[in-house]
């Protein structure tokens, strides 16, 4: 190659040119791989969290036949109407009857595999047709833990023969397990349940959201709209900015010092939980509704206020209404936020194992997240597939309020 | 009796106030317009007048007395003599009237607890007492509330101005609120973190390389040396603002370039949704998948390169996922940033021959610069105080090392370990999850202080 | 339009063929055909809109940077058709600088933004070299007296009349051959203006250059040749001093004389 001193102006720049398209070539492909492999990602975290729930969604369950009919319990159908059937038929010997079926069709090492509630199951279903007391019943009960990791071939080595002799037999078989989504939490991942963990959430966010959506929206509707300029009204808009920043474990430090400090009797319960996620939620609402308001445009306001309205009616009448889609954009994405969160509820007790779903807000609970983050903690293989089951769960809930605020925005949000 | 009846009869109140007022304004009106006048304000305004006199000051008792009244319970049980047998401190005497409180409030079957059943009926006598007197208080107090007000209602009488002020007072306590909650914030850590100093020197704390509190150990003989947060600080900074950041910097950076200045329209369409998935993922999800999944590939890589000491909770792990967890926070930030940079300045750079890439890392990256390096900032503060992937995936042991495979704790795992612990309340190793807050949230608070004075700098700059 | 061919003797730099650009579905320019002599400053006036600065975009291929652009056509610099498949926009660019409207200096020192052209093309072989362009140019574009003792000082921080000649000194600094500025005037004072009008004036015949402006006594003061465009044609285009004084089109006579526009 000539000296490039030689070489004429143009000749000098074509001889860069390939090594200058070289780059480009290098740089957008950079790009490419950057955003790939954000979604190589999410589609491996999704993949193999789905493909773990799938057995989450199941359990293993014995399956046989129950003879109500040969008359080895005597029960009037009658008294099943009550509130204490399950104690007459208790009573009445059910237990034995679902462990003397058991053993006549799983063999005794089968029926030893039953778990002591179980029959409470086969209980349900007759307090719900008390008409299946006159027949045979094919009942199918969870199988024990030990059972359930043995037909996985996980687990303690000599069941596993049972175990495949029995699926051989079609006695023990893997079914969708509704009761997963209608049971609360229990001490073994055949028996755990979600519903416990959702209603306390669904409690927690209906504090959450009673709380700081007015205290969000009003405060919004404040500061843009009637805050004076002065020092005071820089401290609000510096205090808001800097608590949506704050580190949610903080809350809950501020949970614990304060709220269980002035309600000690509500430890671990909905009541607390939302209102430490409310202070966490409401600077989101207030940031997305300074927003929402202020993108309507000062001539709607000029024109209220042409026609008489006090600053009051102008921006309820008018402003508000018109503002409403952005500002519940920013409180559905909000309460997201505040459904995934888990370290804050930590704190102020949330993580206690709470069997029966919560029947107040008052009453202790736990949330989704935290049921996730509990049963992370065991190792059993069945707990896995559960955890991750919950976690799609999980998941769904939050792609349905996601969906709905992307809806939202796209549906009703105009532009001026 | 349930605490939502006092405020369903105070709103009950309420209502009948405003329908009451209302048709008297109604009556008032028609009045006045026979003889040509009008009323100073809507008859529905004398109506919310009257209505919020009714349930303001009954729901503000109602509120101050639910948070006062278990301690008056609690006083009148204990006097009962009932309570004498009761031990006099420490866990089980509180586990006795918690649990004679939950029988007595309908809750629970069976008592567990020696000598819970024998006051169950003091409770039982003294919560109905307490709430048949709120009850009446609030019911006296929203009576008067009304009928103060509906006795004021004139026609020239300025309902409207009056509800107005209300309405602003309102809206300026709920903005208050945002104060009040930072105020909360720092007093709570300050006067607990106080506490903390009391027992533990803040020099020991700020700069003691050895972190072991025994929250079992005896309150008084607890000594400094094993207070030193530093090996916490390390294992902090090198998890959320090295590791994390090493991937989310240039991912996040890379990605928002490729999506702004290279992706076609449908690509952006469908990738930016994705990135913000990905942000909306819950960090106990990523925990979890740090733990199940990320956790034991490092671990393998490890043994695999010869470090023998790698173990299955690690600094990498953990610092792997949250730097994927900021990718799209990053990214978002830098798009801004460039965004905020004008047409002009691109439009300037290409026209002078420069190539795409060129013009984006010689003019557009400087430009941005300061709007990035906020967004840098925001991600570190929000990376430091991640809490869930660090409590799933990294570990407890407090160590000064950089060998990213090895298990490392945080600030945040060790505010959730001693605050979920054993230790009682007022235990040093519990007290200094305050202290621990307290740095996290000052360093935070800094980090985005700074960010959003750039921010706004960089903005203006350009405006 | 035969007239075009006679208008000089000497081979345009530029040639512009039944030139279209369209806009997604509209059409911005319609069927323009010109030549641009090397020897003289050509101006482009016009109402606003009528698609002048569009025109002078198609010349260097900006236009390229506006989604859903479209040119139809042939332009060519030198003889070859700048809209060709494998036409290199860098080395076009490269010989056919530009000027904006509002100036836009990087945010860099005043020695980097001279010397950001020449950097990426590689055309100083070393740091002195560099030096004596970023010299040069400055000179060339009568700021260097202004500006020699503070050559590290960011860009953005000169006036606005120091910054629109910055940017023809970092035009002039890759050295090309034909000059493009898009109402360069327009965001400046008089005296600035009257300044950069003078600098048009000693850059001609060292480099084509094309002005657009909206002001037709600064079409008048510095150019010899002018186009009249109106509605996306090019309704006129000769002599400045034809065009001023006797304009053969009704249209043109009416926007001169002011009637509109």
């Amino acid at each position: 190659m000539s000296d490039p001193a030689t070489l004429s102006r143009d000749a000098r720049i074509a001889a860069r040119l390939n090594r200058r398209y070289a780059a480009e070539r290098r740089f957008k492909a950079l790009g490419f791989v950057a955003v790939l492999f954000s979604a190589l990602v999410l589609a491996f975290l999704l993949v193999t969290m789905t493909a773990n729930a799938l057995g989450g969604f199941q359990r293993a369950e014995l399956r046989f036949p129950i003879d109500f009919a040969s008359g080895a319990m005597t029960v009037d159908p009658a008294q099943l109407e009550g509130a204490n059937a399950m104690q007459v038929l208790e009573g009445a010997g059910l237990k034995d009857v679902v462990a003397f079926a058991a053993s006549q069709s799983l063999g005794d090492a089968g029926a030893a595999e039953l778990p002591d509630g179980a029959w409470r199951e086969v209980g349900e279903a007759l307090i719900d047709d008390p008409s299946r007391l006159g027949g045979t019943f094919q009942a199918a009960l969870p199988a024990s833990d030990d059972l359930a990791a043995a037909l996985r071939k996980d687990g303690q080595p000599q069941l596993r023969g049972l175990a495949d002799q029995l699926a051989a037999q079609g006695k023990l078989v893997t079914a969708f397990d509704w009761g997963f989504l209608s049971r609360g939490d229990a001490t073994g991942p055949q028996d755990v349940g979600i519903w416990g963990a959702l209603k306390g959430s669904m409690l927690t966010m209906l504090v959450t959201l009673l709380l700081a959506f007015p205290i969000g929206v009003l405060a919004a509707v404040y500061l843009e709209e009637y805050a004076p300029k002065n020092r005071w009204t820089d401290i609000i808009e510096v205090s808001i900015n800097n608590l949506a920043a704050v580190p949610s474990i903080i809350f809950g430090l501020l949970g614990l010092a304060v709220f269980l400090a002035i309600f000690p009797n509500y430890r671990s319960a909905p009541l607390i939980g939302g209102m430490t996620l409310a202070l966490m939620t409401m600077p989101v609402i207030v940031i997305s509704g300074r927003n929402a308001i202020k993108a309507v445009p000062p001539s709607i306001r000029d024109a209220a206020l042409a026609v008489g309205a006090s600053r009051v009616q102008t921006v309820f009448h008018h402003v508000l209404p018109l503002a409403l889609p952005g500002i519940l954009t920013g409180t559905i994405i909000g309460m997201a936020r505040a459904l995934g969160e888990t370290a804050p509820l930590l704190m102020i007790g949330m993580r206690a194992f709470v069997a029966s779903p919560p029947d107040g807000f008052t009453s202790p609970a736990t949330v989704l997240p935290v049921q996730i983050f509990l049963w992370s903690d065991e190792i059993d293989r069945g707990f896995v597939e559960r955890t991750s089951a919950a976690i799609i769960v999980l998941l769904l809930f939050l792609l349905v309020m996601n969906g709905l605020a992307i809806y939202l925005r796209n549906r009703f949000e105009k532009r001026w | 009796m349930s605490p939502a009846i006092p405020i369903l009869l105070a709103l009950a109140l309420g209502l009948i106030g405003w329908l009451a007022a209302r048709s008297r304004a109604w009556a008032m009106r028609k009045a006045v317009r026979a003889e040509g006048g009008e009323l100073h304000s809507l008859p529905n305004y004398h109506g919310w007048y009257v209505g919020l006199w009714a349930v303001v000051p009954a729901l503000a008792f109602a509120a101050v007395w639910s948070s006062l009244s278990p301690n008056l319970v609690l006083q009148q049980v204990l006097s009962d003599p009932a309570a004498q047998g009761l031990p006099a401190f420490g866990i089980q005497r509180d586990a006795i009237l918690a649990e004679a409180q939950a029988l007595a409030g309908g809750g629970g079957a069976t008592g567990f607890q020696k000598g819970s059943a024998a006051l169950v009926e003091p409770f039982r006598a003294a919560m109905h007492t307490y709430a048949v007197i709120g009850l009446i208080v609030t019911l006296v107090l929203g009576f008067a509330g009304g009928a103060f007000a509906y006795l004021r209602l004139r026609p020239h009488f300025t309902a409207r101005t009056r509800v107005e002020r209300a309405v602003m007072v309102g809206l300026l306590a709920a903005s208050l609120v945002a104060i009040l909650t930072t105020f909360g914030i720092l007093a709570s850590l300050l006067f607990e973190t106080a506490r903390f100093f009391s027992v533990v020197s803040p020099v020991d704390f700020l700069f003691g390389t050895h972190w072991g509190p025994d929250p079992m150990s005896e309150p008084s003989s607890v000594s400094g040396d094993r207070y030193g947060a530093v090996p916490l600080f390390w294992g902090t900074i090198f998890i959320g603002a090295i590791i994390a950041m090493a991937v989310a910097i240039p991912l996040g950076l890379m990605s928002a370039i490729f999506l702004t200045q290279y992706a076609t329209p449908l690509l952006r369409k469908w990738m930016k949704p994705l990135l913000e998935i990905l942000a909306g993922v819950p960090t106990v999800v990523y925990g979890y998948f740090a733990a199940l999944t990320v956790a034991p590939l490092v671990r393998d890589f490890g043994h695999m390169i010869g470090v023998a000491s790698a173990s299955s909770e690690s600094a990498l792990a953990a610092g792997l996922v949250m730097g994927i967890m900021i990718i799209p926070f990053v990214s978002s930030m830098a798009d801004d940033s460039i965004a905020a940079v004008p047409q002009a300045m691109r439009d300037g750079s290409l026209a002078m021959g420069a190539t795409k890439s060129e013009t984006i890392k010689k003019v557009l990256i400087p430009a941005a610069l300061p709007g990035i390096v906020a967004g840098v900032m925001l991600a570190v503060s929000r990376a430091i105080g991640e809490t869930m992937i660090v409590v799933m995936a990294a570990g407890a042991t407090a160590r000064l090392t950089a060998n990213p495979f090895e298990s490392m704790t945080t600030v945040t795992f060790q505010i959730v370990a001693m605050l979920t612990g054993e230790g009682s309340f007022d235990h040093p190793a519990t007290l200094s999850a305050f202290a621990l807050g307290m740095v996290l949230f000052l360093v935070t608070l800094a980090l985005n202080f700074i960010a959003l004075r750039v921010v706004k700098h960089f903005r203006e700059a350009y405006e | 339009m035969n007239t075009l061919h006679t208008l000089d003797s000497i081979d345009p730099k530029i040639t512009a063929r039944n030139v279209s650009v369209y806009y997604g579905e509209k059409r911005a320019i319609d069927d323009v055909s010109i030549d641009i002599s090397p020897k003289y400053v050509t101006a482009f006036i016009g109402p606003s809109g009528c698609g002048k600065s569009t025109f002078l975009r198609t010349l260097n291929r900006m236009n390229d940077t506006i989604a859903g652009a479209r040119v139809e056509g042939d332009i060519a610099l030198d003889g070859v058709d700048i809209y060709k498949s494998g036409m290199d926009v860098v080395q076009l660019r490269a010989r056919v600088g530009m000027v904006f409207q509002k100036p836009n200096p990087f945010p860099k020192s005043i020695f980097e933004n001279i010397a950001y052209g020449p950097r990426i093309h590689g055309l100083a072989a070393s740091k002195t070299e560099l030096e004596e362009i970023v010299e040069r140019s400055l000179k060339r574009a009568g700021l260097w007296d202004e500006v020699k003792d503070r050559l590290t000082d960011s860009g953005t921080a000169l006036s606005g009349g120091q910054q629109q000649r910055l940017c023809i000194a970092r035009a002039i600094a890759v050295e090309p051959e034909v000059i493009l500025m898009d109402e360069p005037c327009s965001a400046l004072d008089p005296i600035a203006t009257a300044r950069i009008e003078e600098l048009i004036d000693e850059l001609r015949g060292n480099y084509a250059i094309v002005i657009v402006t909206h002001s037709m006594q600064q079409a008048a003061r510095v150019s010899q040749r002018t186009a009249f465009f109106h509605l996306g044609k090019m309704v006129e285009y000769g002599k400045t001093s034809d065009i001023f004084t006797n304009p053969r089109e009704e249209r043109t006579k009416d926007y001169i004389t002011g009637r509109y526009g």
